[in-house]
């Protein structure tokens, strides 16, 4: 299997189902000439041209209020934000329109859009570029979210997207765009939304995640690993709808669990998962549930301060620990 | 490094223990595994151990005083060692364990390198803590901040006066499947909570005891093979018979079955081994229950614990064998007693009886019958009616031998009789289960010679 970047990835994606299907097209700052801020659309422009590649002014709102215009007259526009920081510039049309337009319109409108882009923290970004909006967007009933961790994950993902008739919200991450990974070379790489997957498999506990943190809780897990403890690591890979099965059966097995998020505590994607485990698995637990996650500041500028923000697997590692009443 | 000790859970349902006398004295030299003191639990005065090499510095508890499992009473140290602090921590350590706020709030950081091993312990490796927490062992000169509430932790929370036995919801869940009482487990959670670790250790340690027999292998038995029990679970009619008895009598719907036994047979037999020298000499009691035994081998049956949502049949014969004792009533148990010869149940019981009147019974000693059995025919007791020993189904009241007018062949004839009546738990013995029973005990009985086929 061929192995690839997580933005080749992405780029197979966009390509194979442009090809597939002349109504998709895609949209946002720096998509066509420069070939993306981060060149995940590398050579689309080329290929497809300036009409089903389009780059826009620096107008979030206005271009992503296009896209559900084009969406509700029957194209399938994939509207790329140059990080999801800058989409909240364009958040009502995603919130008000496109997530509201099938239910105001008695049914008549179904959008078919994809919104995507980086989601999260990179590197030394500071408190307005650095943010994880899993749980704002998770929280919106008619959107779907994903948020693949893996190259693989990241191109079924994504043309399960631009296929769905829904609006599909797509989080990647710039410090998953370099991560490299198997890739089947097929056009029918689909991965259902809705969906999680075992990354790994252990009985001692688990650490439920999804994202970019499955890197770090697989780096948690072969340290544990080194220590005799194995983990089962659950990427939810879909927050909106989540895997509640998945999540129940790794509990059910292990009775102890880390929830691992990039964003913030509160209210995050960690507390709704939390919530399914003590719904569903109350009577399995054999300790409390961890949760690992960002501090609860603006992420610091700082070296030093940023990393000591950020969840990482040393955080992670210790949290499995408590869980297994080690500390 | 100096090592606390503790009141340890010396029988599964000890709460606290009297100090009933040191052994050694403050300033003696002590070795992991000497007997430091003598301590009485609910059921029999025990040894207490020392877990740890040193000078016994300081007995924390006097003797005839009583103290909570898992209070320091005294300390373990190298001659020099500074045990102040350790000292100063003992008075709240083990009340603070039943106040409400989990003990894990005040320390929840405090390491313990006892517990360094990173994997989790295995079913096994706990056991020998599941009734016995190890002494800790603490760092020579530890700030009293970081090492009392940790013995807070290791502390069971007493169920008693108001606390509460706290553990983790999947802990509560195995209890309740394995038919375990939370009460009589340790936990070794934060807080002293129950955890699956403590679940598993005392269900490990549970069958483990009784296969053992008892340690020491004082009455070992040959190996036996095959599983110990087979669980059945409830039909619907013994679901609904044991609710309306249960309805109607109480708990256990017990019924009642009298027999009288003709003994002229197990005289003379008795008579004629007595005749062969003393070491050969048993008593009636012990004829007894070698019959009573191999009459529960044939009846698995009766032979069995009633566990709420199933019936335990024992493939093997545990024997429990109530004897009196000066404030009480103690039932030490004959293992294997069917695979037993009769010298072996005959040296066996004395023993135990004797034993168990010094109140010096370990707890795997009296716990694990399968059937019991009690005799007041020494009393002159002609006939009675004892009480099912839970989870068992039964037990045989043995009365007094007495020589009476039967008719025999058509001739009124003076015979030695013995009346036994079996109580039984209605909810898993039916009438005519018990009666086939004793049709069992009554042909080895009158027909002793049985018992050596």
């Amino acid at each position: 299997m061929p192995v690839i970047t997580y933005r080749d990835a992405l780029n197979q994606a966009i390509r194979e189902e442009m090809q597939r299907d002349d109504r998709v097209f895609l949209m946002g700052e720096e998509v066509a000439v420069y070939q993306g801020a981060y060149k995940v659309s590398k050579g689309l422009l080329q290929e497809f041209g300036e009409m089903r590649v389009v780059d826009t002014p620096i107008t979030e709102l206005g271009f992503a209020g296009v896209g559900v215009g084009a969406a509700m007259v029957g194209l399938r526009p994939v509207i790329e934000f140059m990080t999801w920081n800058f989409a909240l510039l364009a958040i009502d049309q995603v919130v008000n329109a496109a997530a509201k337009m099938l239910y105001m319109s008695g049914g008549q409108y179904n959008i078919p859009i994809v919104f995507r882009g980086p989601n999260g923290a990179a590197l030394q970004l500071s408190g307005q570029h650095s943010q994880a909006w899993e749980s704002w967007l998770a929280h919106i009933p008619g959107l779907k979210v994903v948020a693949p961790g893996t190259p693989y994950d990241a191109k079924g993902l994504l043309k399960s997207a631009i296929r769905d008739d829904n609006p599909v919200i797509m989080l990647e991450g710039e410090m998953l765009y370099n991560t490299k990974g198997e890739v089947p070379n097929d056009d029918e790489v689909l991965i259902p939304i809705g969906k999680a997957e075992l990354k790994r498999e252990g009985s001692h506990a688990s650490i439920i995640t999804h994202g970019k943190m499955i890197l770090v809780a697989l780096q948690a897990a072969d340290q544990l690993a080194k220590e005799g403890i194995n983990v089962d690591v659950v990427d939810l890979r879909t927050l909106r709808p989540i895997d509640i099965d998945a999540i129940v059966s790794t509990v059910r097995k292990t009775n102890r669990a880390v929830v691992l998020e990039e964003g913030w505590e509160i209210s995050g994607i960690g507390a709704q998962v939390v919530d399914y485990i003590q719904r569903e698995c109350f009577d399995d637990l054999d300790a409390p549930v961890v949760r690992v996650h960002q501090a609860d500041v603006p992420m610091p500028y700082a070296k030093n301060l940023e990393r000591a923000a950020k969840p990482d697997a040393a955080k992670t590692i210790a949290a499995v620990k408590k869980v297994m009443y080690m500390e | 490094m100096a090592t606390k000790v503790v009141m340890e859970a010396l029988s599964p349902t000890m709460e606290e223990g009297r100090l009933v006398k040191w052994l050694k004295n403050e300033g003696d030299q002590v070795k992991h595994g000497e007997t430091l003191a003598e301590v009485e639990t609910d059921k029999a005065i025990m040894e207490l151990v020392a877990r740890g090499d040193g000078v016994l510095r300081k007995r924390i508890l006097p003797e005839n005083e009583a103290a909570p499992v898992g209070q320091l009473i005294a300390v373990i140290a190298s001659p020099d060692e500074n045990i102040d602090a350790l000292i100063a921590g003992a008075g709240g350590a083990a009340s603070s364990a039943s106040a409400a706020p989990p003990a894990a709030d005040v320390a929840p950081k405090a390491k313990e390198t006892a517990e360094a091993s990173p994997v989790p312990r295995t079913a096994g490796q706990a056991q020998g803590e599941a009734s016995t927490p190890p002494q800790e062992r603490v760092a020579s000169t530890p700030p009293p901040a970081g090492t009392a509430p940790r013995t807070a932790a290791a502390a069971p929370a007493p169920s008693g006066n108001g606390g509460r036995t706290r553990s983790s919801p999947l802990a509560r869940r195995m209890a309740s499947e394995r038919g375990l009482d939370l009460q009589a487990v340790q936990g070794s959670g934060p807080g002293g909570r129950i955890i699956k670790r403590d679940i598993e250790a005392a269900v490990a340690a549970a069958p483990a005891a009784q296969a053992a027999g008892v340690p020491g292998s004082r009455f070992a038995v040959p190996g036996v093979a095959g599983p110990d029990s087979r669980d059945v679970p409830l039909t619907q009619i013994r679901k609904t018979i044991a609710r309306r008895l249960s309805e109607s009598i109480g708990p256990i719907p017990t019924f009642y079955l009298t027999a009288e036994l003709d003994m002229e047979r197990v005289a003379e037999m008795r008579t004629a081994m007595a005749g062969m020298g003393d070491e050969y000499k048993v008593s009636f009691n012990d004829i007894a229950l070698k019959a009573v035994a191999t009459a529960l081998a044939q009846h698995p049956e009766v032979n069995a614990h009633w566990l709420g949502d199933k019936i335990r049949y024992f493939n093997r014969v545990h024997l429990g064998m109530a004897v009196a004792i000066e404030d009480g009533l103690i039932t030490p148990v004959i293992f294997d007693a069917d695979r037993k010869r009769m010298s072996e149940i005959s040296r066996e019981a004395r023993e135990l009886a004797k034993r168990a009147r010094e109140r010096k019974l370990k707890p795997e000693e009296y716990t694990g019958s399968t059937f019991s059995v009690s005799n007041l025919g020494m009393f002159g007791i002609d006939q009675f009616t004892a009480i099912i020993n839970p989870p068992e189904v039964g037990i045989l009241a043995i009365g007094a031998l007495e020589e009476k007018p039967v008719v025999v062949n058509g001739q009124l004839t003076p015979r030695k009789r013995m009346r036994v009546t079996m109580s039984c738990d209605h909810r898993v013995v039916d009438g005519a289960l018990g009666a086939r029973f004793l049709q069992t005990l009554r042909r080895l009985i009158e027909n002793p010679l049985m018992l050596v086929y």
